[in-house]
């Protein structure tokens, strides 16, 4: 069974809600995103969101696409972070999922980077501006190296286009069946979320349309919120994602160890709501 | 691939729809409009009579000897210079054409706000006109750079009753302004409608904005044939490309003989790297929702665009200009920024006319078009070009360079 795959029927059988944590790698340097990933590990963080700084971040608001300049000029390019994704891999069990804007795939090549990601360990790629009528070449070129491409969903997404969406994301042979993102809230990475009571819903109606674990991600930024959104132990969402948050964190810490004790204090404390 | 001429959306390999999910569905709505709204009766009826009452459709076309002579001193490569007048319409370019038919389709469409990206700010005033005309509230977004350029279009935008929202991030620039007004779509999708001023970003928009500014290559194209046959060679500049397509339209596919010419602008020079000539050393790449080529690093990254024109500085360009350029049937030249400076120079002296520094980029190229054309015919050419917009805004750009007007 594929790494995504186990972790999602270890947490299912443990009745654990998954937690995912998005770094903007690169933010502040590749070495320190390498120690700051492997801190959110330790303090709790079941999935790895790994973050593939974009010139034009167009979905992420102010704090990612600052990290996003950050991390670009600190020179962290796609292929640098799929080598710091190799070294995680040698030290965490934890599933690996490349965060990119296609631009950066289609530039260095769908196939070196399905490549390079397979070579890494990385479990699957999520493209945040591809949907799945785009996608259809990059995810055939990822199941025939064992990697997923996670299917993203939206509050705006009526029935039709969930049946669009899961007709055109079905996981192809030899793919992890991975889990959806659904994007809880319209409007861009890190903004206030009008109200996260009712997410958990539209979480349990993806899950049964797919047949899949659903992650719901933007506007999570404490246990309060995580707990919430991610509703009752089992039921409503299978986990959340949280990115802006962690990426204040580190924006905020001056030095190596205040920004990794940051993450370390937020991790912990979205566990623990979590359950 | 998603490649066949049947797909909607695409241009051979370049367009689509590369955009986050949440804007999906927003892009399948307006598509539904654009087939179901645009071609009925009652739209074509209204939009017409605003071109006609009230943007002053048809434009002119002006016959150009004094510049042309200037040009071509001796006669041998071109025959007829005819510029199609654009820089007449309401508000000072051929933006308004654009404008009125999406913000009449977004009051059809039941959208209670408009937003608006800007460079030059030549769109955002537009689309603040056609806002103030149909009683929509309006903002745009725009690089806090090009407000400092183009401070006159800036006063003009707030005066019709928009807000103008300076954009701090990145190259503060069009394309930055661009990523801002997606962000507020993505925010404020099911009210807001997003009025795109070039025909660039994810499907339907290049084709929605090709077939309005698609008035300006059929009016030409009459005027042409009115005054004794088509031309040789269509000239335009390009940036996002819309009137460069809006002018090509018509002759793409009917008229086969006749060439098509967009002029990129090469800024400091195509061999440094301040220049904003996509076509003539971009890359394949997606960007804004469309692939198409995009100034990008081996990385991704897209690069800063330069031109000396606001208008212009675009590190994207509308993939229908992706295909023509690949399957050769137009052809796309570039002119620097000193080399736009001594067009306008020179169409002002020669014929009266304060054109844009978009514009004059096609101006630029003119001698080598007529070159071309000529040595391809074995007689001189006759040129149309398509005057995009009106100077005025550019005069503090001008002034500063050349300390003269």
């Amino acid at each position: 069974m594929h790494r995504i795959d186990r972790c999602f029927e270890e947490l299912a059988r443990a009745r654990r809600k998954a937690l995912c944590a998005y770094l903007c790698i690169g933010d502040p340097s590749l070495e320190e995103s390498e120690a700051l990933a492997l801190a959110a590990v330790e303090a709790g963080a079941d999935l790895l969101e790994l973050g593939v700084p974009f010139s034009d971040p167009t979905a992420d608001g102010p704090t990612i696409a600052r990290a996003a300049e950050r991390a670009i000029a600190s020179g962290a390019t796609l292929t640098r972070v799929i080598e710091v994704a190799s070294r995680l891999r040698a030290r965490v069990e934890a599933p690996l999922v490349l965060f990119s804007y296609y631009n950066p795939i289609l530039v260095t090549g769908e196939e070196r980077v399905v490549a390079l990601a397979a070579e890494a360990g990385i479990d699957a790629l999520l493209v945040v501006d591809l949907p799945p009528e785009e996608a259809g070449p990059l995810r055939s070129l990822a199941a025939s190296r064992g990697l997923g491409v996670v299917p993203l969903l939206a509050p705006t997404s009526d029935p039709a286009r969930v049946e669009a969406v899961r007709r055109a994301s079905a996981p192809p042979p030899g793919a992890p069946r991975g889990f959806v993102y659904a994007i809880s809230m319209t409007g861009v990475t890190g903004a206030n979320p009008s109200d996260l009571s009712s997410v958990s819903e539209t979480a349990e109606a993806l899950r049964s349309a797919f047949g899949l674990p659903v992650l719901l991600g933007f506007g999570i930024d404490s246990g309060e919120s995580a707990k919430l959104a991610a509703g009752a132990p089992g039921a409503g969402a299978d986990g959340v994602i949280v990115g802006t948050a962690i990426v204040k964190r580190i924006e905020r810490g001056n030095t190596t160890e205040e920004r990794a004790s940051g993450v370390r204090a937020l991790v912990s404390e979205l566990r623990a709501a979590l359950g | 691939m998603v490649s066949t001429p049947a797909t909607p959306g695409y241009f051979g390999r370049y367009g689509g729809r590369f955009v986050a999910e949440t804007l999906v569905p927003a892009l399948e709505e307006l598509s539904r409009a654009v087939e179901e709204i645009v071609p009925s009766r009652a739209f074509q009826d209204e939009l017409g009579a605003l071109l006609a009452s009230y943007v002053g459709r048809p434009t002119p076309i002006t016959m150009a000897h004094r510049f042309a002579r200037a040009v071509d001193p001796d006669g041998k490569s071109i025959a007829s210079l005819l510029l199609k007048r654009e820089d007449l319409c309401h508000t000072g370019a051929h933006k308004i054409n654009n404008a009125l038919g999406q913000v009449l389709l977004a009051r059809a469409m039941g959208k209670e706000r408009i937003i608006a990206e800007t460079g030059a700010g030549q769109h955002g005033v537009a689309t603040a006109t056609a806002a103030a005309l149909l009683g929509l509230p309006c903002e745009v977004y725009q690089g806090a750079l090009d407000m400092e350029r183009q401070a006159p279009n800036v006063a003009r935008m707030r005066l019709l009753g928009a807000r103008v929202v300076p954009v701090t991030s990145g190259s503060r620039t069009l394309k930055d302004a661009m990523n801002e007004a997606l962000r507020d779509w993505v925010t404020n999708v099911r009210s807001t409608y997003y009025c795109v001023g070039s025909a660039a970003g994810p499907h339907p928009y290049p084709t929605l904005v090709a077939n309005l500014q698609r008035v300006i290559g059929d009016e030409a194209r009459a005027q042409c044939l009115a005054m004794g046959g088509l031309p040789d060679a269509v000239v335009a500049c390009v940036g996002g490309g819309s009137n460069a397509i809006g002018i090509f339209k018509p002759f793409i596919d009917q008229d086969p003989d006749v060439a098509l010419y967009g002029i990129e602008a090469a800024g400091h020079g195509l061999d440094t790297e301040r220049h904003a000539a996509t076509l003539s050393r971009g890359r394949i790449g997606v960007l804004h929702g469309a692939r198409t080529y995009v100034l990008c690093d081996d990385a991704g990254q897209v690069q800063e665009a330069h031109s000396i024109s606001a208008g212009l500085d675009y590190p994207g360009v509308g993939p229908e200009h992706a295909s023509l350029r690949d399957t050769s049937r137009a052809s796309y030249l570039a002119a620097t920024d000193e080399e736009a400076l001594e067009a306008v120079r020179r169409v002002a002296r020669t014929e009266g006319i304060l054109i844009a520094l978009e514009t004059a980029h096609a101006f630029a190229a003119l001698g080598e078009v007529a070159r071309r054309e000529a040595e391809a015919r074995g007689r001189p050419a006759r040129l149309l070009v398509c005057v995009s917009g009106r100077g005025d805004k550019d005069l503090g750009t001008i002034m500063d360079r050349t300390g003269e007007g």
